[in-house]
């Protein structure tokens, strides 16, 4: 089994890839445009801000085919900044265009707590979730979606109001939290995208 | 709502742990990888590592043990000890550290936690804050407590802030190794002027120490004799702070 991971910046790749080769996955950083297409599996991890993500897909030329590849429903796993490249903008980086897969803005979470919100939170699935299972995982994030996109089955957690912890559409799915940093319980979910994307592709 | 994490620290120089680990469970109580690994069974909700040794030789030592701790470790791990660019960052964030704790060399230059930000995320970017009481109030102090700079401690944790950081590690250079406890006006002080989290670190003994400095306003706490020590586990901690109503993560 493999993954291929598309770089947006420079950190945390190390802790993604460290994640699925405990799970057995052989991984590969994209450096073609046409790998993005070609790919059984792709990750979209995501650090820094909303803005230097687009404008890295932007020069690498990964926008067309990340649309095309998730607009097709193959399997794909987005985390963290890589979840909010779906949405149309954020409000961290005014002007910044995302992928725009659904037209929701992200937004700063509005509240007395610390910002950014670093540290585990619960996760409540939706009930016909394939992979998210109730569960502690860790979120480093500062903006978030209040609610799920149309046509997007949504997790969601509390800080100082609901937010969206994950989606999943298909095989495709993109969590707000580092499931690569959430313990035991991110390494089943990883285990449940991978083997549930194997049948479609082995 | 987050839950309120307990963080181990390890020393780490040369590849090793200094200060000793004291694991019955362990083969080699110096070995980071081992050590990580256990406080994350036990319950620790991150890893900081502080790279204490002085020469280039170490610094290097240091990028292949994080690389090494992150091949095994499934949660969060910061890095700090010698950081003085964006350069060093990149090599740790490399080598798989989540985050990367500055301090002697914001204060040398404050644009370099802008610099930080910018290239990896507020999130990524901790500012280590060493404070000093100074009469009324605290002073920061750096290279190991060795300088004292004349810094309002309150003042520049606002000023970093500002510049970009996402995370105050705030350590009470008069409580550390005493077991006295954490300095709770500290804490209360800079966890009530900024509005990023703020781990409270220093001289913790007690699981007590850790209710106290959740509710003086931090949102972490960092431990490290206590249990290197071998006289509590991460779990006890956690069945403390939740017999006190606090929310940990089971």
């Amino acid at each position: 089994m493999s993954v291929a991971i598309v770089p947006t910046g420079t950190a945390n790749i190390a802790s993604v890839t460290a994640a699925f080769t405990r799970a057995g996955v052989t991984t590969s950083i994209v450096e073609e445009v046409t790998e993005v297409a070609a790919a059984s599996r792709v990750v979209v991890p995501g650090v820094g801000s909303f803005g230097s993500a687009t404008e890295s897909l932007d020069t690498a030329g990964f926008r067309q085919p990340l649309v095309e590849r998730i607009s097709d429903g193959r399997p794909t796993l987005l985390i963290c900044v890589g979840m909010q490249l779906l949405a149309a903008g954020s409000e961290e980086s005014p002007g910044a265009r995302g992928l725009g897969i659904f037209a929701d803005q992200l937004g700063q979470f509005s509240t007395e707590l610390p910002v950014p919100q670093l540290g585990w939170n619960q996760v409540v699935p939706s009930e016909n979730s394939r992979f998210v299972t109730p569960g502690w995982a860790y979120f480093a994030n500062s903006f978030r979606l209040d609610t799920a996109p149309a046509g997007w089955l949504g997790a969601s957690a509390e800080y100082g109001g609901s937010f969206v912890a994950a989606i999943e559409k298909g095989d495709m799915l993109a969590c707000q939290f580092h499931p690569e940093l959430s313990g035991r319980w991110g390494a089943a979910l990883l285990e449940r995208w991978l083997l549930a994307t194997e049948e479609a592709n082995p | 709502m987050t839950s309120v994490r307990v963080i181990p620290c390890l020393d780490i120089r040369d590849g090793r742990v200094v200060k000793g680990v004291q694991f019955q469970q362990l083969r080699d109580a110096g070995d980071p990888v081992e050590a990580s690994a256990a406080y994350e069974e036990q319950g620790g909700d991150e890893i900081v590592l502080l790279d204490v040794s002085a020469t280039p030789e170490g610094r290097s030592h240091a990028v292949d043990t994080v690389r090494k701790v992150r091949a095994e470790l499934p949660i969060p791990l910061t890095v700090g000890g010698g950081v003085r660019s964006v350069s060093d960052a990149e090599r740790l964030l490399e080598a798989g550290a989540d985050k990367v704790g500055v301090n002697t060399a914001a204060v040398d230059r404050p644009q370099l936690v802008t610099e930080l930000a910018e290239r990896f995320g507020a999130q990524c970017t901790v500012v280590s804050v060493d404070a000093a009481q100074n009469g009324e109030g605290w002073e920061v102090v750096v290279a190991s407590g060795q300088v004292r700079t004349g810094l309002d401690v309150v003042g520049w944790s606002r000023q970093v802030v500002e510049l970009g950081a996402g995370e105050i590690l705030l350590t009470s250079w008069d409580r550390d190794g005493t077991g006295d406890g954490y300095d709770l006006p500290l804490v209360e002080a800079v966890a009530g002027s900024v509005s990023v989290p703020v781990i409270a670190s220093g001289g913790a003994s007690q699981p007590g120490h850790l209710v106290d400095a959740i509710g003086a306003g931090s949102t972490a706490v960092l431990v490290a004799s206590m249990l290197h020590d071998g006289e509590f586990t991460v779990g006890q901690l956690k069945w403390a702070l939740a017999d006190e109503g606090v929310g940990v993560r089971p």
